[in-house]
């Protein structure tokens, strides 16, 4: 236990009145300055810890020459002996009636007698730092600090289920082959040895790149799992967007109706599609429009289609294509890239004289998928859920065990790796000396790093040593 | 009492010793500097070269802080080149082959001409301490000589025994006795030791060389001088040669194995693993068909030329067996054997950043005692080591590098932090702000620190700022220089690089790897356009294409260095008690109480530390 901790105090129950009210007091004090206060049998140095005890609570009031006590409340205590409590101190739970008054005045009745006041989270760092709490915790109690610079070095602390680690290690390590060729020329120039082959380096790159892809989809799947697929429905107005909507909502199980969206303009609807968790996003209608109220609205409905996990098109069958419809297209394909793997066009109205043909869809805006439904009369919703599964990608989920990242900052990590990794590419691409494509490399290794542990330059020398013959 | 009291004294004078005894006495210290012979200052033991990749930025580094061995290897240079041309300058070193006998003589000469530096042939026995702090030394005569401050760069000497085959004896340099005694006291002082060894190849007398079977190896046709105090050199270079060992090279040393006191075991020390012994190389990598071999001349007066690539303990009749089967060294006549020679060396954790011990206070140590090897790592911890040696006994703060300003920081700071097993030699791969480290930036990088500590002149001082600024504006002149297709497209088509259809910015054309400042010469009334061949503004103009030409990952490899220096500059205070925050792991307890990192950023590069106990220390320092 770190000796020069001293005993600090406070309120853990909510502020506000309720039955009970909890004040912890913990430190190698704690004992001493509960015991002075408290009157009941055994006397609490004595007492056998996790055992409740009733008594009575005072105030000593120290301020003249004779001690006055003064009675503030019945109480039950209970003794947590070190390192067997919350923070590996000595800690006493004193749990007395409800309300702010009495759990303040038994507060400020401790703290009189020499303990602090604790910060905001200073028990759980007192935890973590007599090593009672594991490293995952450790994470929450850095953010509740509010150190950044503990968060990004946290960033190593392990939190894997599964094998992630085992894989991210795998990768890391043939980052470190392919830095250790791409340097070797570097320090060894002079040596006798054979230096990398330039094709042979950027497919190993690549090769790497789609790993590295495919462990940040597996965020995508765990968040799905978590909080459902986010499902944004966008077509000119009057196509049937909230037709269809209604439509699914009443043929499927609707969860919660009516959930107030973020937004006044966007309503976000729950349910349940074939067992999985959707979160349906009707949008405003996307037009041009010197509406300032509107315009707030189309801004929105952007930030959705950039959050959407699948987007439905959905166009009117009935009529011929229109430059809004168009226009609607390369506008989202311009904020999201490549829309080919979670959109679906939808043509509605398909009960109606048709004037738009899927093939006309497929070549015009280069989607794949294209289902037609009439929203009005239920015609054709099978297709759309198989689609709708189809490319929030929920059949892969199913079908594997891999590793799962779970925390956004492990897939931020990974996010920084692949963008340095394309960089380096791009590097290789222009013919650019091994320092340059190393510090992309040495970047990508950095963050890979932050994901698992950290990286050395030592690794690099080790891996060249290891591997050439070295020294003229 | 014979002496008057030094503030410094050095012992050994190596490249690490006199770096250490002339800046000591340039900043005003009085300075002794006590050699055990005085004939082999700055001796160049091994390889007759100065610089290499990574060592020549150290060289640079050195040099404008007011170093002497870039102005030594300029003196005595006998062949100059500038390795990984073909790479980008961040990568780029100088190198140059010296006059070993002419190496030492200069150096003496500086030594010897230096104010306030006294020079005594003998040998430290014993380092004289009070009460934790140093006092002076005494010398083998029993002389004492008192100090302020010690800083002891012991090289190969202490304890050395050389191997040659089945025989061993006592010495720290063939032909020069070991200093004996000298470990014993500091072990006594509570110091840890361990041993190393490094070897060199035999010398062969040029004249029974046949250099017609040999590939040959010019300077560059314009030497680059080391020193920023010299514009060009105006010098005669010597080629070197290369040749290679064959399999039946590899059979006829094989054959010595068993005589060989590295497969004997008869040598405890660790060696260097990128500078192998021939035995090594041959044992480790046995599907090599042939080794590279140089012959490098000793200097212009001899006719001895240094045998690079074969060092060598083998017996010596199998050396010379071995030698006389590679192409041209048939009829090779050997001057001197090689041998390899073990020694001790203190762990370099047990010293501060300022290389001064953690035990004893004014006492510093530089070089090879430190487990380094190489002439450029000894002299840059050399330089720094009696820098800090007049900074503490004046009570200043001490001068230490960080990893992203030099590699003399980046030697330091491993050394004091990681340590060592093997014998340390510079990389550029060490650097991890390798493009910002680069040799033709030392002096914007380092000279305010020269200046700063007296050692640089003000002439040389005020030139530098003079490039500084001459960069800085150079490149917003021509951000906002634009011409247009008629005048710039003749100046493109003469470099192969593709036309401009509308108005550009010189700037931005200097962006294409083909277009350089000097296609743009005489463009407009800029004077980085003219003064063609002032060698002022042919260094501006080769700052400027590379900060324009590499601005991207110039810029990308700062945003790095203030990543790690946001983090990494949170100070641990001096004495802080790792051992009672009980979730560090023990090993990081164990480590961090023997290392006594100073920064976040320190303790997060040992060995053994994880990045868990780092976040648990930064938690406890923010409470």
């Amino acid at each position: 236990m770190i000796d020069d901790f001293d005993t600090i105090a406070a309120i853990s129950t909510p502020a506000g009145s309720g039955g009970l009210a909890v004040i912890r007091v913990s430190g190698s004090k704690a004992v001493e300055i509960v015991c002075a206060l408290f009157e009941g049998r055994p006397s609490l140095d004595k007492a056998t810890p996790r055992t409740a005890y009733l008594g009575k609570f005072f105030s000593v009031a120290n301020d003249s020459r004779d001690e006055t006590r003064e009675l503030l409340d019945e109480v039950i205590v209970i003794l947590f002996r070190a390192p067997n409590s919350y923070t590996a101190e000595d800690v006493l739970e004193i749990s007395c009636h409800g309300g702010a008054y009495i759990a303040n005045r038994i507060l400020q009745a401790v703290t009189e007698r020499g303990a602090r006041l604790a910060r905001p989270g200073e028990f759980t760092q007192r935890a973590f730092l007599n090593g009672r709490l594991d490293l995952s915790q450790a994470e929450a109690v850095a953010d509740l600090i509010g150190s950044k610079t503990a968060a990004s070095l946290n960033a190593a602390i392990a939190q894997f289920q599964g094998g992630l680690g085992d894989r991210v290690r795998d990768i890391r390590g043939h980052l470190v082959d392919i830095c250790s060729m791409v340097e070797l020329e570097l320090d060894f120039a002079e040596e006798d040895v054979e230096f990398a082959d330039k094709k042979d380096i950027v497919e190993r790159v690549k090769s790497v790149i789609s790993e590295i892809a495919s462990f940040i989809l597996t965020y995508q799947r765990g968040r799905i799992l978590r909080e459902g697929v986010k499902l944004v429905i966008v077509g000119a107005p009057n196509v049937g967007k909230s037709s269809l909507l209604n439509t699914l909502l009443k043929e499927e199980r609707a969860i919660v109706t009516d959930v107030a969206g973020t937004t006044r303009d966007s309503l976000e609807e729950q349910l349940d599609i074939r067992g999985h968790f959707f979160r349906i996003v009707d949008t405003a209608g996307i037009r041009a429009t010197e509406d300032a109220v509107e315009k707030l609205g189309i801004e929105r409905t952007y930030k959705h289609v950039k959050e959407a996990d699948v987007i439905v098109f959905l166009f009117d069958g009935s009529r011929v294509l229109l430059e809004e419809d168009r226009s609607l297209v390369s506008e989202v394909s311009r904020m999201c890239g490549a829309l080919k793997d979670k959109c679906v066009a939808v043509i509605n109205k398909c009960d109606l004289k048709q004037n738009v043909k899927g093939s006309e869809i497929k070549s015009a805006f280069a989607l794949d998928v294209i289902v037609e439904i009439s929203a009005l009369r239920h015609e054709g919703l099978p297709m759309l859920e198989k689609a709708l599964l189809s490319a929030a990608q929920l059949g892969l989920m199913s079908e594997t065990d891999e590793p799962v990242i779970s925390s956004l900052r492990q897939k931020n990590a990974l996010d920084k790796g692949l963008v340095a990794l394309k960089k380096t590419l791009d590097s290789l691409d222009r013919g650019l000396s091994g320092e340059f494509i190393a510090l992309d490399l040495r970047e990508a290794i950095a963050c890979l790093g932050a994901v698992i542990g950290d990286v050395t330059t030592e690794d690099i020398l080790e891996n060249i040593f290891s591997r050439f013959c070295i020294g003229k | 009492m014979i002496d008057q009291k030094y503030d410094v004294i050095v012992v050994g004078g190596g490249h690490a010793g006199v770096e250490a005894a002339l800046v000591a006495a340039r900043m005003g210290a009085e300075t002794m500097l006590v050699t055990m012979n005085i004939f082999t200052l700055g001796q160049m033991s091994c390889n007759p070269a100065i610089g290499g990749l990574a060592k020549g930025q150290l060289v640079k580094e050195l040099d404008v802080m007011g170093g002497e061995m870039g102005l030594l290897t300029d003196l005595a240079g006998i062949q100059f080149r500038m390795l990984n041309r073909s790479k980008g300058p961040a990568v780029w070193s100088p190198r140059a082959q010296c006059d070993r006998a002419l190496y030492t003589q200069c150096a003496r000469q500086a030594c010897e001409r230096q104010e306030r530096l006294d020079i005594r042939q003998g040998t430290v026995k014993r380092i004289e301490t009070q009460a934790g702090k140093v006092c002076g030394v005494r010398t083998e005569s029993g002389n004492l000589i008192e100090s302020k401050s010690v800083v002891l760069t012991a090289g190969t000497f202490l304890n050395g025994i050389i191997h040659v085959g089945e025989v061993q004896y006592a010495s720290g340099r063939a032909g020069e006795f070991a200093a004996e005694g000298l470990t014993e006291c500091l072990l006594a002082l509570g110091f840890e030791f361990g041993r190393l060894k490094t070897g060199t190849p035999p010398r062969v007398d040029g004249t029974t060389i046949d250099f017609s079977k040999m590939e040959i190896q010019p300077g560059d046709d314009i030497p680059t001088p080391f020193s920023f105090r010299h514009n060009r050199l105006d010098v005669e270079q010597l080629p070197c040669y290369l040749t290679y060992t064959n399999p039946q090279t590899h059979a006829t040393l094989e054959a010595g194995f068993s005589r060989s006191p590295m497969f004997a075991d008869r040598i405890q020390g660790i060696g260097p693993r990128y500078c192998p012994s021939i035995e090594d190389k041959i044992h480790r990598f046995s599907e090599r068909e042939r080794h590279q071999v140089f012959l490098e001349p000793e200097g212009r007066s001899t006719t001895e030329y240094y045998v690079n690539g074969f060092s060598t303990s083998l017996p010596e009749e199998i050396q010379l067996e071995g030698i006389r089967t590679v192409a041209g060294l048939e009829n090779a006549k050997v001057t001197r054997f090689g041998y390899a020679v073990e020694y001790d060396y203190f762990f370099p954790t047990q010293l501060h950043a300022s290389l001064e011990t953690k035990l004893i206070r004014d006492l510093f140590f530089a070089g090879q005692i430190n487990g380094t090897t190489g002439y450029e790592e000894a002299a840059s911890q050399g330089f720094m080591a009696g820098v800090n040696a007049v900074l503490s006994i004046r009570g200043q703060t001490p001068f230490v590098l960080g990893r992203s300003e030099a590699y003399i920081g980046v030697l330091i700071d491993d050394l004091v932090t990681k340590g060592t097993i093997e014998p340390y030699r510079m990389f550029t791969s060490r650097a991890e702000h390798r493009l910002v480290l680069r040799q033709d930036n030392a002096d914007l990088r380092l000279m305010d620190y020269g200046h700063k500590y007296g050692v640089v002149s003000e002439v040389d001082y005020k030139r530098m700022l003079e490039k500084r600024h001459h960069i800085e504006a150079s490149i917003l002149a021509l951000q906002g220089l634009k011409f247009g297709p008629e005048k710039i497209n003749p100046v493109l088509q003469q470099v192969e690089s593709s036309p401009i259809k509308e108005k550009e910015a010189l700037y931005t054309l200097l962006k294409r790897p083909e277009v350089k400042l000097v296609h743009l010469a005489k463009l407009a009334d800029l004077d980085i356009l003219n003064n063609g061949d002032d060698p002022f503004w042919q260094q501006v103009r080769e700052q400027v294409d590379i900060e324009i030409k590499y601005e991207g990952f110039i810029k990308r490899q700062m945003e790095q260095i203030e990543r790690v220096q946001r983090f990494g500059s949170k100070q641990i205070p001096r004495g802080f008690d790792f051992g009672k925050i009980k979730a560090l792991s023990s090993e990081a307890k164990e480590k961090l109480g023997q290392i006594q990192p100073s920064t976040i950023g320190q303790a997060s590069r040992i060995s053994g530390v994880s990045p868990a106990d780092v976040s648990v220390l930064l938690v406890y320092l923010a409470r």
